[in-house]
């Protein structure tokens, strides 16, 4: 019940509301939860609302440690 | 844009990460017993077939973060008085089959109580709306994650001039029950494996007490699988330098102190309780309550009734996977009588508990979940 998806904030509607995007899917998002929403920050989403932004440098910094992890293991080691 | 998703689910990180784990288990002087504490994380671990990819000395245990596990029958049983009564039953759809101690939310439907599932809490105050001379009751269950999201439904229906939706609260947090499974004997418990999205809203010092006061290496790791392969090996790296910290990887969301807006939304409007978990029994400030301003909000006071704990089904273990003492196939109603599709204990129920994850995912076999 804790799931949250990535998504975009495209636009804001209303005083602490938006549309959200991820992977052509839109839909409203409460946005009353996080500090200065705008077009372009990307949030969690959990039950219809943005719980908490996800700082895109941290995520392209993961996803470069774990690119570089796959380069450094050329073979796959065999089954335990 | 899927990249942070699909970029956290990679097969050659995993195999790099895979390689990283035998060898930090091969450094280790016994087993490692490491438990996921989110029903988020289990089911990912299941649906991906992680387990094939760790080390034998490398035990996954599933914990008790699962809300509809966790959701006692006698609060299913209240739910159900309420409806019968004639209030509009309003809730997410995890707590549909979750079994009363007589029957479920769906039979009582099928019976002609109002039930109305909502995707989001704020659907609720559309049926307030929609329904004036109705009571509407939201079945406020769930862990921090979903706390700030059902509570908000009070300031929002207090300045609509909503009268008639009130909360019929089951919140839990997440800390206490660690302090508890701790306390519990054979419970098997080296390492944890912090939730996602509930640190996302309590924050990354929250678990810095139970890691310095238990000597437990604690990492908090996203829900993908990249990020759960990565938690595991921080795990292992924290016990072979000795060390019990918090480590939070999960830094593109989490928070040293988690998110202030949400935090002080819960402050003002609940207060601490002692909280009954199914499976675990009563742990003290375990629960979140309405403050007594916000009385007339509380269902069980402006209705007047009592939550009391309710009967589980007989036979059921879901009390002891959920403290991971067992495997879900170890329970001898597994897959015997307790199906996805006929189940007995809440654990079966909820697509994040752990029955329904072994079973969905293949685990079918006793010793299973040990490999």
């Amino acid at each position: 019940m804790c799931l949250g998806l990535p998504m975009r904030i495209v636009e804001l509607t209303s005083e602490g509301a938006g549309i959200a995007e991820m992977d052509g899917l839109r839909q409203e998002v409460d946005l009353s939860l996080i500090e200065d929403p705008a077009p372009g920050v990307f949030v969690i989403v959990h039950a219809g609302f943005a719980i908490e932004r996800l700082d895109t440098a941290e995520a392209e910094a993961r996803i470069r440690l774990f690119e570089d992890l796959a380069a450094s293991t050329p073979e796959a080691p065999p089954p335990a | 844009m899927t990249r942070y998703t699909d970029a956290f689910r990679e097969r050659g990180a995993a195999q790099a990460l895979r390689a990283r784990l035998a060898d930090d288990a091969a450094r280790l002087d016994g087993d490692f017993r490491a438990m996921e504490v989110c029903g988020s994380h289990t089911m990912a671990i299941a649906r991906y077939g992680l387990r094939e990819l760790l080390p034998p000395r490398l035990r996954l245990v599933s914990g008790p973060g699962c809300p509809v596990c966790v959701t006692d029958p006698g609060y299913l049983d209240a739910a159900i008085a309420l409806g019968r009564q004639g209030a509009i039953l309003a809730t997410f759809g995890d707590l549909l089959h979750a079994p009363a101690s007589a029957g479920d939310l769906a039979g009582a439907r099928a019976e002609g109580v109002d039930v109305e599932v909502c995707t989001t809490p704020l659907a609720a105050l559309e049926l307030a709306r929609r329904y004036p001379d109705r009571e509407v009751v939201f079945l406020a269950i769930g862990f921090e994650t979903t706390v700030a999201p059902v509570v908000s439904l009070v300031p929002r229906a207090r300045a609509a001039g909503l009268r008639n939706l009130s909360l019929l609260t089951a919140f839990k947090t997440i800390p206490p029950a660690l302090e508890a499974l701790v306390a519990e004997p054979d419970v098997p418990l080296d390492g944890l494996l912090c939730p996602a999205h509930v640190s996302a809203v309590i924050g990354a010092d929250a678990y810095r007490p139970f890691a310095e006061r238990h000597g437990r290496p604690c990492v908090i790791a996203g829900f993908e699988p990249l990020d759960i392969l990565l938690g595991l090996h921080g795990l292992l790296a924290q016990r072979l330098r000795g060390e019990a910290r918090v480590e939070n990887q999960y830094d593109r969301v989490v928070r040293p102190g988690g998110n202030p807006r949400a935090l002080a939304l819960m402050h003002t409007l609940l207060e601490p309780e002692d909280a009954h978990w199914r499976g675990l029994g009563t742990i003290p400030g375990s629960g979140l309550r309405l403050r007594a301003a916000y009385a007339d909000t509380d269902a069980a006071r402006r209705h007047g009734i009592e939550v009391r704990p309710g009967r589980p089904r007989p036979g059921c273990r879901c009390g002891d996977v959920l403290k991971g003492r067992i495997e879900p196939a170890d329970c001898p109603l597994f897959g015997r009588g307790c199906s996805p599709d006929r189940p007995v204990g809440p654990c079966m129920v909820s697509a994040e508990g752990s029955c329904a994850a072994a079973f969905r995912f293949g685990l079918l076999e006793p010793g299973a979940n040990r490999r």
